[in-house]
């Protein structure tokens, strides 16, 4: 209720002046029409009267000072004109003078003060003086302020500036400063007089009022750098030094935090940089609720677009040591002002850094500068829990990755891991993620061991589960993406030297081990296929490779890649590791490594027999096997006897009798090889083809059992296609009358009652039909040989 | 009526004019009953010269038992009403005993006369300076004639002028230093001077300074003692702060003062006095007063 009626009667209260105004405005354009000075000067006061209420708000006061303010406008028209009331501006500089109360005399004065500098009957500088002198007679807060700021405003034009009118031998720009400043500092100290008006409880509406008024204060600030005459050494030895003072002295923080910022926005860059010592040796000073990082940062920023704006301003930032400086400066706000909190801190460190990196992209010494104030800072704290110091932690850290576009340079920095060590477990994810993105979009390649050691020590909250984490709570999806993402950044890591690719894949290999069985299966692969890599890469240059010194031999890095895949055995994910296995196994191959070769075909076995257990996994193993197996050319007869004969084996021993069938011919592929020096043993061949035959057969007297009806010919139709394989592969043992013998047998299937067709394989086998009727009619040696099959 | 009035016209009329009375600079004054008229303007040691001119209504002839011119300096205390002091009393016969049948005109002069007091109308007493013509007659009364002038003196700047200046205050409420530039102000002066507030602990809400006019009549048991004041002044709005200095800056000419009178006679004495008032949001008021010597400084124009 009674805010309420607070605000009713204010605007009760603003009504009434209004009309008091209006009232005398009446009689004082019939004074001014009949130019009638006397009565002018007489109802000028009495409505200047109305502004000596004490009864409204700064924003009410306002309109009731614009309303004033239109018909002081007028009366200094009729002022300047001398015809009109036959007074001298001399003397009417003394007949308003007269006026009983201070408030209507003082806004008189000013008025004629101003037509009294246009006269030039008086220096400039001395009506000026007398003003902001006598103006000193209300202190009065509010009422102060707005006098003053018309003193400001009427006297705006009338500055002595160079090369104004008003300039002349006696009156120089210097008195205009010197004017600015006095009025300056008398409106700020009535300004944060305001503060110490009026009941505790009512702070936070005075502080309300104060920040509606602060632009009063500040335009003076604006009018100062305005005027021409203020050069850099004007501004710095006379112009800043006052303003600061005052600021400083003033010990408010609403006035110090709004002025600091002030002088950071009206006045150029250029002289922001010259002066920085002296504008940051402000900044310790300030009370300790200032928000000064606020101040700072749009300080550094304006500095850094300063900077961007044009090379050529670069060296001036080198000459006054900007960085310095304002390192120096931030170190000691953060020393005085005991209670800012840390994000505060940091805040301002994330500003520097991208001033920094701005100014001085070169200067990575400065990024690391930054980055160890920060640790140091952050020292001896726990883990930050606060979201937003995380916030600006992770702002931090990204800013040279951002800069850079490239992780490496990030690298360098010895301090970076040591802030990020101060992140929580998740916000450290999210920042090592962030570093993983940066790599990948810019295509970076970290080429030593040492970088990747960091890099790992970077991201090692990906890497390994961090202490005191459970790991329960994790995402599986997020977890997912995770690891998926340090496995792509494996393949960024690399090096043209071996040598050095065989370092970092040792450093990785360390790294990753630490990982636990649940990152394992993600970050294997990766690694085994770039050391794959780099085997095949010595394989290329395999002349070069002299002398056992050489670390790098294929050898080495099949035992290194013989330990990788064996961690995969705690996981456990033994089909993985079998497919790994086969990968080295080829490659050994290649290498011409038969050992090497043999003893991971051992290990893929082994996981077969004792690991693989699902009937589906044997099936998809095997087939890899085979596949694998029938590639290589390293073994001599004896080991590949023995392989071939475990995988046919294993072959023959799947669970399901369509499984076993198709494994067994796709076992005569392993007797098979179509290479110039390939192995060609068309009865070992003719033996699995027979063999999976069989198991058709079997197969197909099976299902006719349980289900009374036969399965489809799909079976015999492959092994058919295997057949037409090997015959044209040109295997003696397969013959025309063999294949002939099939297609009798799978049409005679076709037409017995119990079988049920299938679409598909009957369309598969007419297709089969099909190509042997065009082999037929192609002719030439094919066709020969096809010509004794009769469909 | 004017048949009436026409019956106690008296028989002839008395005019009196001064020799430069064209260029003689002419001031007003407020006469008994109120009216301001306008009368010729002198200072001491100056001579007092014109004519007077009696002329007998028409056709009459007036028999006198002389003619006398007087030059008076009065005093009058109102509380001692009718009852006129004067200080000077200078006579100049003009004719003697006859008859008048036509006008006639007789120059006098009084040179260099000695008026040392101004002419002043105050609140308890006047001072003025009065010409007066005798037309003595035995029987039918005398006729008489008064012309008022005015009598200001002037004093040059005097060779000492010390500024007031003083530190004044309540213990541990209120600490002021104030200065005026002068102690001797012309009556067209300016005040210049500066409060500075040493020590503030009571919320101000305004300063004025006032001129006062302080009036003293009579002596001994019966001083009667008048203060008015002539001029309130607002130097400060709002309250000021530990170190603030206020600027005062006083013009006197708006006003209607005199110059400083001390014991005119031994009748009375005017004194001016500057009365610094700081007056508290509960309107409390807190004041020092400080004589200041008025004088009238002889204007170049």
């Amino acid at each position: 209720m009674m805010i309420s009626n607070g605000i009713e009667d204010e605007e009760k209260w603003l009504a009434e002046g209004m009309a008091g105004i209006q009232h005398n405005a009446f009689y004082l354009h019939r004074a001014l029409d009949s130019n009638n000075l006397r009565e002018a000067l007489k109802y000028s006061a009495l409505l200047l009267s109305e502004l000596r209420t004490s009864r409204l708000s700064p924003h009410k006061y306002y309109e009731l000072y614009m309303r004033a303010f239109d018909e002081l406008r007028r009366l200094e028209m009729f002022f300047k004109d001398e015809n009109r009331h036959g007074c001298s501006v001399v003397d009417l500089y003394e007949l308003v003078q007269h006026a009983g109360n201070i408030l209507p005399r003082l806004y008189l004065l000013c008025t004629v003060g101003s037509v009294y500098i246009k006269s030039k009957e008086a220096p400039a500088k001395d009506v000026l003086k007398d003003l902001v002198e006598m103006c000193r007679g209300v202190q009065h807060p509010i009422r102060g302020l707005f006098l003053r700021s018309y003193l400001a405003q009427i006297s705006r034009d009338e500055l002595p500036d160079i090369a104004s009118e008003y300039e002349s031998e006696g009156d120089t720009f210097m008195d205009a400063v010197e004017f600015v400043l006095q009025n300056f500092a008398e409106m700020n100290k009535l300004w944060v007089r305001m503060q110490h008006q009026g009941p505790l409880r009512e702070r936070e509406k005075l502080d309300k009022e104060r920040n509606e008024l602060r632009d009063l204060v500040g335009k003076n600030l604006h009018v100062l750098s305005q005027i021409e005459g203020v050069d850099l050494e004007i501004y710095r030895d006379t112009v800043l030094p006052r303003v600061l003072e005052q600021v400083v002295n003033c010990k408010d923080e609403l006035a110090q935090y709004y002025l600091m910022d002030c002088i950071i926005q009206v006045f150029p860059d250029e002289y922001h940089l010259q002066t920085l010592e002296t504008l940051l040796g402000a900044c310790p000073q300030l009370q300790s609720a200032v928000d000064i990082k606020t101040v700072l940062s749009r300080l550094m920023e304006r500095l850094s677009n300063y900077a961007a704006s044009s090379p050529e301003v670069l060296p001036e930032f080198l000459q006054v040591e900007a960085f310095t400086k304002l390192s120096n400066a931030i170190g000691k706000v953060i020393e005085a002002q005991v209670d800012m909190p840390i994000v505060g801190a940091i805040t301002l460190y994330v500003s520097l850094l991208t001033f920094t990196l701005h100014v001085h992209p070169d200067r990575l010494d400065y990024v690391d500068q930054v980055l160890g104030e920060c640790v140091k800072k952050l020292s001896g704290k726990a883990k930050l829990q606060d979201s937003r110091v995380t916030k600006q932690v992770v702002a931090l850290l990204s800013a040279p990755l951002e800069k850079y576009n490239d992780i490496v340079t990030a690298l360098t920095l010895s301090n970076y891991p040591r802030v990020m060590d101060h992140l929580d477990a998740a916000t450290n994810k999210v920042m090592a993620m962030v570093i993983i993105q940066s790599i990948m979009k810019n295509n970076t390649c970290v080429s030593t061991s040492d970088k990747v050691e960091v890099l790992f020590e970077l991201i090692k909250g990906l890497i390994k589960d961090i202490e005191g984490t459970s790991t329960d709570e994790l995402d599986e999806e997020d977890f997912k993406e995770e690891q998926n993402s340090v496995a792509r950044l494996m393949h960024m890591l690399y090096n043209d030297d071996p040598e050095e690719m065989l370092k970092i894949i040792n450093t990785v290999w360390k790294h990753i081990m630490a990982g636990g069985p649940k990152r394992l299966p993600f970050t294997v692969p990766p690694l085994v296929f770039s050391t794959l890599k780099l085997v095949r890469r010595l394989q290329v240059q395999d002349g070069d490779v002299a002398g056992e010194e050489v670390p790098a031999t294929p050898k080495k890095i099949f035992q290194i890649l013989n330990q990788i895949i064996e961690a995969l055995s705690v996981v456990p994910s033994p089909e993985l590791a079998l497919r790994l296995y086969l990968q080295c196994a080829e490659a050994a191959n290649d290498c011409d490594l038969e050992p090497v070769a043999y003893e991971f075909f051992t290990q893929a076995f082994v996981l077969y027999e004792e690991e693989v257990a699902d009937s589906k996994a044997q099936v998809t193993a095997i087939h890899l096997i085979i596949g694998t197996l029938q590639r290589m050319n390293v073994f001599g007869i004896e080991n590949r006897d023995t392989l071939t004969h475990k995988a046919t084996g294993y072959s023959a021993k799947l669970l399901k009798k369509p499984d076993q069938c198709r494994a067994v011919y796709a076992c005569s592929h392993l007797f098979w090889v179509d290479d110039q020096d390939g192995i060609k043993d068309g009865e070992r061949v003719l033996l699995c083809l027979k063999r999976s035959l069989r198991i058709a057969n079997a197969a197909q007297q099976m299902v006719n059992v349980t289900r009374g009806s036969s399965g489809p010919v799909t079976l015999f139709v492959e092994i058919l296609n295997k057949y037409l394989y090997f015959f044209e592969k040109g295997s003696p043992q397969i013959t025309g009358a063999a294949i002939q013998g099939l297609i009798e047998l799978i049409k005679t299937e076709m037409q017995s009652d119990s079988t049920t067709s299938n679409p598909a394989s009957d369309a598969f086998f007419a297709s089969t039909l099909r190509y042997i009727r065009f082999q037929k009619q192609k002719g030439g040696v094919m066709g020969e040989k096809y010509d004794p099959i009769k469909l | 009526m004017n048949f009436i009035i026409g019956a106690f016209k008296p028989a002839c009329n008395v005019s009196i004019t001064f020799s430069d009375g064209k260029s003689r600079k002419q001031v007003p004054l407020k006469n008994e009953n109120g009216q301001t008229v306008t009368v010729p303007l002198f200072q001491s040691q100056e001579t007092i010269a014109g004519k007077i001119s009696v002329e007998p209504v028409s056709g009459k002839k007036v028999e006198h038992n002389g003619i006398k011119v007087e030059l008076l300096g009065q005093i009058e205390m109102y509380f001692d009403r009718g009852n006129f002091y004067d200080f000077t009393s200078l006579v100049r016969e003009l004719d003697v005993p006859g008859e008048i049948y036509e006008r006639k005109t007789y120059p006098f002069e009084f040179s260099s006369v000695e008026m040392p007091y101004e002419t002043y109308n105050g609140a308890n007493v006047r001072l003025r300076y009065v010409l007066k013509v005798t037309v003595s007659r035995g029987y039918a009364g005398s006729i008489v004639e008064h012309q008022n002038f005015v009598v200001r003196n002037y004093t040059p700047p005097p060779s000492i002028n010390n500024s007031i200046k003083m530190e004044v205050g309540i213990e541990d409420c209120l600490h002021i230093e104030f200065e005026y530039n002068k102690g001797k102000y012309h009556l067209k002066d300016v005040i210049v001077g500066k409060i500075y507030f040493l020590l503030v602990r009571i919320k101000l809400k305004n300063m004025d300074l006032e001129i006062r006019r302080r009036e003293s009549t009579g002596s001994g048991a019966n001083t009667h003692v008048e203060t008015e004041t002539l001029a309130k002044f607002e130097l400060m709005d709002g309250a000021p702060v530990r170190g603030e200095s206020i600027p005062i800056r006083l013009f006197l000419s708006p006003y209607e003062l005199t110059p400083t009178y001390r014991n005119i006679n031994n009748k009375f004495s005017v004194k001016y006095y500057l009365n610094l008032v700081l007056v508290d949001e509960e309107d409390r008021r807190y004041f020092k007063q400080q004589e200041i010597t008025m004088y009238r400084l002889q204007e170049t124009s």
